[in-house]
């Protein structure tokens, strides 16, 4: 059994410091008092005293608070029973239900050897155009979603949790507001989406340290679910509030910062939970989509900067639309050449006659008369923007690419799209075989 | 008996031990834990402490814990087999790995990084008696595509003389295949397999020379307007999703070289997948082989462990540096540096070292510089040269090209490609900015020509800018020409479409012919009514060169095409 140890040499932050000269480095304890108990992890050993991170915060902590060395590094239940369950950061059940402890694995365990992987070829479908069309999501793919408060980013996250065609949803909450963890819950629930879903749900009330193992719990879930064969996605948010946790305990610790006080880690840090996408050779699949909510709308901020140095693209969620011009799934060729002959071309023409529209609402804020194309332009935006690209639209890719033409067709003549002849001949709508 | 030390702290990959016996500085250590061995390096002394960097997860460490000092430096093996492979950053065979262990990267296992049980059939090229110096060939052994040079280790001093060689025949590269002895009464064996510490160059040949010579990567707007030179270096900076990564795939795959090493160095698994997925099935068109037989990946992604990442550029090097010694040309390319020295600050934060600008250790530009200083053009003793060319992506934090990472690496770079992100978000590729990049090399085309064309891109800019105030009305035709003169070239030469096999490699002799076609037409007086017309004059070329761009080198189709610009051009040339 373990020893036990009654008194704590330092408290700083949510750090404290015991003399326990048999600690092994980032195993977990036990941290009691009379007001409570937390989870604590070793994060430094010096000597024999060991700093531990307690995940409740120190808040209320006596100096004589007692402390159990558990042996082993946080854990997780990985069994299936986990399904359609809800847990907090810390794995305890944040639902009614039972807790659960069979298949438990470690957390953060080590990378996938390159050699394991492939290049991934198969499609995520989600139902919503703008990703499936324009920026087609690739299994395996890691992708964050670029947006300020405000903006519907859980709206969009749950649609993708009930719609994506995957096998199973894990859910990583970080600093969520609690109503926005009830309208996930209710709207998983409502649609019978919680029987494939695991979610871990760190709200904006629970201690800080505890939004650190969030994404952690989740990814070694869902490592275990992928290797057992199933195709898996990871939705998570905020991860900038996961960062500024790592910030906010980096500066307990004193680590000297490099950028806005995050540490000069952050890239690290942020790969090593992104890098778990993965699409095994002879197992399942690991997609993960991210929202990352951008200080002050400025993607050089060093969250979503190191962010975008770490995925593979991103989506920007502006005005409540997916913005097509800087959103871009860098995975989108490896499949869309395969899913149907028009779809590259047509998805280019689409976004160049977009890009007209835009230039064209420019001009007429400017005050220039509308020439005819300007009108035509002006009718095939706004048809764009209501029938693909809003949030509201849920339409398999092939029936979307058919009112991509349809759009097409109602503003302008074949000619002027840009497209080859036999496409043409194939698709537009109204044209006879 | 082995040298002993205790574990005295633990802080995330930096491990405290004391010790009694004397220790080296960047000497190898072995942090044991439950039968296994972690491998760590020491990087600091102090009074009975030494601190070490473990190249491995440090979680389960504890205060009292044994480290096992080996007095030897960090080393990379070196021999025949190291082509076509690929490693982790301490030269652990990933494919070996995953046969021996599954899925992940289990630590505290490392592997041989040259097979042991391999013969090959070796060439003897010396006889007893002869005097031979460190880095001198003994025989050869044949690897892909070339004559593998089995050496005198690196390590030795003075003259030595051949004992013994081995006859022709096979060997593995464990077995001696010399006895060798100088005049104060040392004996080596030499085996085909030799260790060198990564940490320092290999300096083996006769003397270094200056880089002159273009090395061609058969991307346009470098071999044209910002060469790079075989043995020389540059760099690559760019804000994320610029194309860097890219940009080095297709040197890796086009560029005239023997023998490329590839440093994924932080970045994405999937990255590297795609190159050891690829390789083995593309042909390399000069050699007919397929191109992983001229390839190494040296490859330590951003999740795997952070001191390993920074070994892992000096890994490459190291085999960089070990085939340049043979005579032949090789081409190292890091993706991406900025890692390599995010590596450095975490370790030199962990240490509390006084921090510099953006927390980076106050010696990172000494570091960054004696790294790109061991690429370089070098005479050997039999006469040849060989070359190690070193090209290495910056990721500067906010795409700001004043960070300490970017400039401490222009300093020491021959050739600056800065990608920039209104041309890769414009998807105008590569996206290097031809007014803000610069190289010191020599080109392979006219250098008139070159100049021609700069001015041309310049005077362009500057109409452009013009226009956005003035509008297209205020500027003048012959203003409005230039600007669309430089958009063209722009468009039909320094963009390229990495996608066509074709368009995505163009030759020496294709660009110095292409590209002095087109400054030909472009110095061809136009006559020109109006800027509509001349609107349409330079999109009816750019697509007529593009297509140009599409069709083979030296078929009947290339000089159709070319005909057909010449004759657009002809139609509006006053001597029509
Ligand atoms: N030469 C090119 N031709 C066509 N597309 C390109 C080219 N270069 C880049 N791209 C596009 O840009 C995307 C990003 O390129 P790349 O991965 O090279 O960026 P990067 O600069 O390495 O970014 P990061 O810093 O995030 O690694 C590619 O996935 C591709 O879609
Ligand atoms: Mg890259």
């Amino acid at each position: 059994m373990h020893k036990a140890y009654v008194r704590l040499e330092r408290i700083a932050g949510n750090v404290v410091a015991v003399r326990a000269g048999d600690a092994t480095y980032r195993e977990l304890a036990q941290v009691s008092w009379p007001g409570g108990s937390s989870l604590a992890q070793v994060v430094r050993l010096e000597g024999d005293r060991a700093y531990l991170q307690v995940f409740a915060g120190a808040r209320g902590l006596p100096t004589d608070a007692r402390v159990r060395f558990l042996g082993r590094p946080m854990r997780v239940s990985a069994s299936d029973a986990i399904l359609g369950r809800v847990f907090d950061g810390a794995g305890r059940a944040r639902d009614r239900g039972p807790a659960i402890d069979d298949e438990v694995i470690d957390i953060a365990g080590p990378s996938v050897n390159p050699a394991k992987r492939v290049i991934p070829r198969t499609m995520v479908r989600t139902g919503i155009p703008m990703i499936d069309v324009f920026n087609t999501l690739v299994e395996s793919q890691k992708l964050p979603i670029f947006s300020v408060p405000g903006e519907p980013y859980l709206e969009l996250l749950a649609r993708l949790a009930l719609q994506a065609e995957v096998d199973r949803i894990v859910l990583g909450g970080m600093g969520l507001k609690h109503d926005d963890y009830l309208y996930f819950r209710d709207t998983l629930e409502a649609a019978g989406a919680l029987a494939r879903t695991v979610a871990f749900i760190h709200t904006a009330a629970d201690p800080t340290v505890e939004c650190l193992l969030v994404p952690d719990l989740a990814l070694a879930v869902a490592e275990r679910f992928a290797l057992r064969g199933h195709r898996v996605l990871v939705l998570l948010s905020d991860m900038t509030n996961f960062a500024d946790a790592l910030k906010e305990v980096a500066i307990t610790m004193e680590q000297i910062p490099s950028n806005r006080g995050y540490p000069g880690d952050l890239y690290s840090q942020l790969a090593a939970r992104y890098e778990k996408a993965v699409d095994f050779d002879d197992a399942g699949s690991i997609t993960i989509l991210a929202v990352t909510t951008m200080p002050g709308d400025d993607v050089t901020h060093p969250v979503p900067d190191n962010t975008g140095y770490i995925t593979e693209g991103q989506l920007y969620l502006r005005g409540g639309r997916i913005e097509p011009f800087g959103s871009l799934s860098r995975l989108k060729q490896l499949v869309n050449g395969a899913t149907r002959d028009d779809h590259r071309p047509l998805m280019n023409a689409m976004i160049g006659l977009y890009a007209g529209y835009r230039e064209t609402l420019e001009k007429r804020a400017m005050g220039f008369r509308m020439s005819d194309w300007d009108e035509r332009l002006l009718r095939y935006g706004v048809g764009f923007e209501e029938r693909l690209m809003s949030l509201a639209v849920d339409l398999p890719l092939e029936r979307a690419l058919d009112v991509g033409w349809r759009l097409l067709a109602e503003s302008f003549e074949p000619a002027e799209t840009g497209l080859a002849t036999a496409l043409i001949e194939r698709h537009w709508p109204g044209v006879p075989a | 008996m082995p040298n002993v030390g205790r574990i005295v702290a633990v802080s995330g990959p930096l491990i405290t031990a004391s010790f009694n016996e004397p220790v080296v500085q960047n000497e190898v250590g072995y942090a044991l834990l439950d039968g296994l061995r972690l491998k760590a390096e020491l990087i600091r002394v102090r009074g009975d402490y030494a601190d070490l960097q473990v190249f491995e997860d440090t979680i389960g460490l504890y205060v009292g814990g044994q480290v096992e000092f080996t007095g030897e430096m960090l080393s990379a093996e070196l021999g025949p087999g190291l082509l076509g492979r690929v490693v982790d950053g301490l030269q652990n065979p990933l494919f070996e790995l995953a046969a021996a262990s599954g899925h992940f990267l289990p630590r505290g296992r490392y592997l041989d990084p040259l097979d042991r049980e391999r013969r090959w059939p070796f060439t003897p090229s010396v006889t007893v008696g002869d005097a031979v110096l460190a880095g001198d060939a003994l025989g050869t052994v044949p690897e892909g595509q070339f004559l593998h040079r089995v050496m005198v280790p690196f390590d030795l001093e003075g003259w030595w003389t051949v004992r013994a060689i081995a006859a022709a025949g096979d060997h593995t590269v464990a077995d001696v295949i010399a006895t060798i002895d100088d005049d104060r009464g040392h004996t080596r064996e030499v085996r085909m397999l030799q260790r060198w510490p990564v940490k320092r160059p290999l300096r083996a040949y006769r003397e270094r020379l200056r880089p002159e010579e273009p090395l061609v990567t058969k991307i346009r707007i470098v071999d044209t307007l910002f060469p790079v030179a075989r043995g020389g270096t540059f760099c690559v900076p760019g804000p994320f999703g610029a194309g860097k990564t890219v940009l080095q795939q297709l040197m890796s795959r086009h560029a005239e070289v023997d023998v490329v090493v590839i440093a994924a160095c932080g970045e994405r698994a999937g990255e590297v997948v795609e190159t050891l997925r690829e390789f083995p099935e593309l042909i390399d068109p000069r050699t007919g082989r397929s191109l992983m037989e001229r390839t190494v990946i040296v490859c330590n992604t951003s999740s795997m462990p952070v001191a390993a990442r920074e070994a892992s550029v000096y890994t490459a090097v190291t085999i960089a540096e070990y085939y340049r010694q043979m005579g032949l040309d090789v081409l190292l390319l890091a993706d991406s540096t900025s890692r390599w020295a995010q590596a450095l600050r975490e370790v030199s934060g962990r240490l509390e070292e006084i921090p510099g600008e953006e927390a980076f250790p106050a010696y990172l530009e000494s570091v960054i510089a004696a790294f790109y200083e061991r690429g370089g053009l070098v005479s050997l003793r039999d006469g040849s040269t060989g070359s190690v060319t070193i090209g290495g992506t910056v990721s500067p934090a906010g795409g700001n090209l004043e960070e300490p990472v970017t400039q401490a690496t222009l300093k020491v770079v021959g050739a600056f490609h800065g990608l920039s992100r209104e041309r890769s978000d414009a998807r105008r590729y590569p996206a290097i900015d031809p007014l803000e990049s610069w190289s010191h090399y020599l080109g392979v085309v006219s250098r008139s020509d070159v100049a021609f064309v700069r001015a041309l891109l310049r005077a362009g800019h500057e109409v452009e800018e013009m226009m956005k105030v003035v509008g297209e009305e205020g500027t003048a035709l012959d203003d409005f020409v230039r600007y669309l003169q430089a958009e063209y070239v722009d468009a039909a030469y320094l963009q390229q479409d990495a996608f066509d096999d074709v368009d995505a490699a163009t030759g020496a002799e294709r660009q110095s012919a292409v590209f002095g076609e087109l400054v030909r037409l472009l110095r061809t007086p136009l006559r020109l009514d109006d800027k509509d017309g001349a609107r349409r004059l330079f999109a009816r070329m750019t697509q007529a060169t593009k297509e140009w761009n599409r069709c083979p080198w030296g078929e009947a189709s290339f000089d159709a095409a070319r005909e057909r610009l010449r004759a657009l051009v002809a139609e509006v040339s006053p001597d029509a």
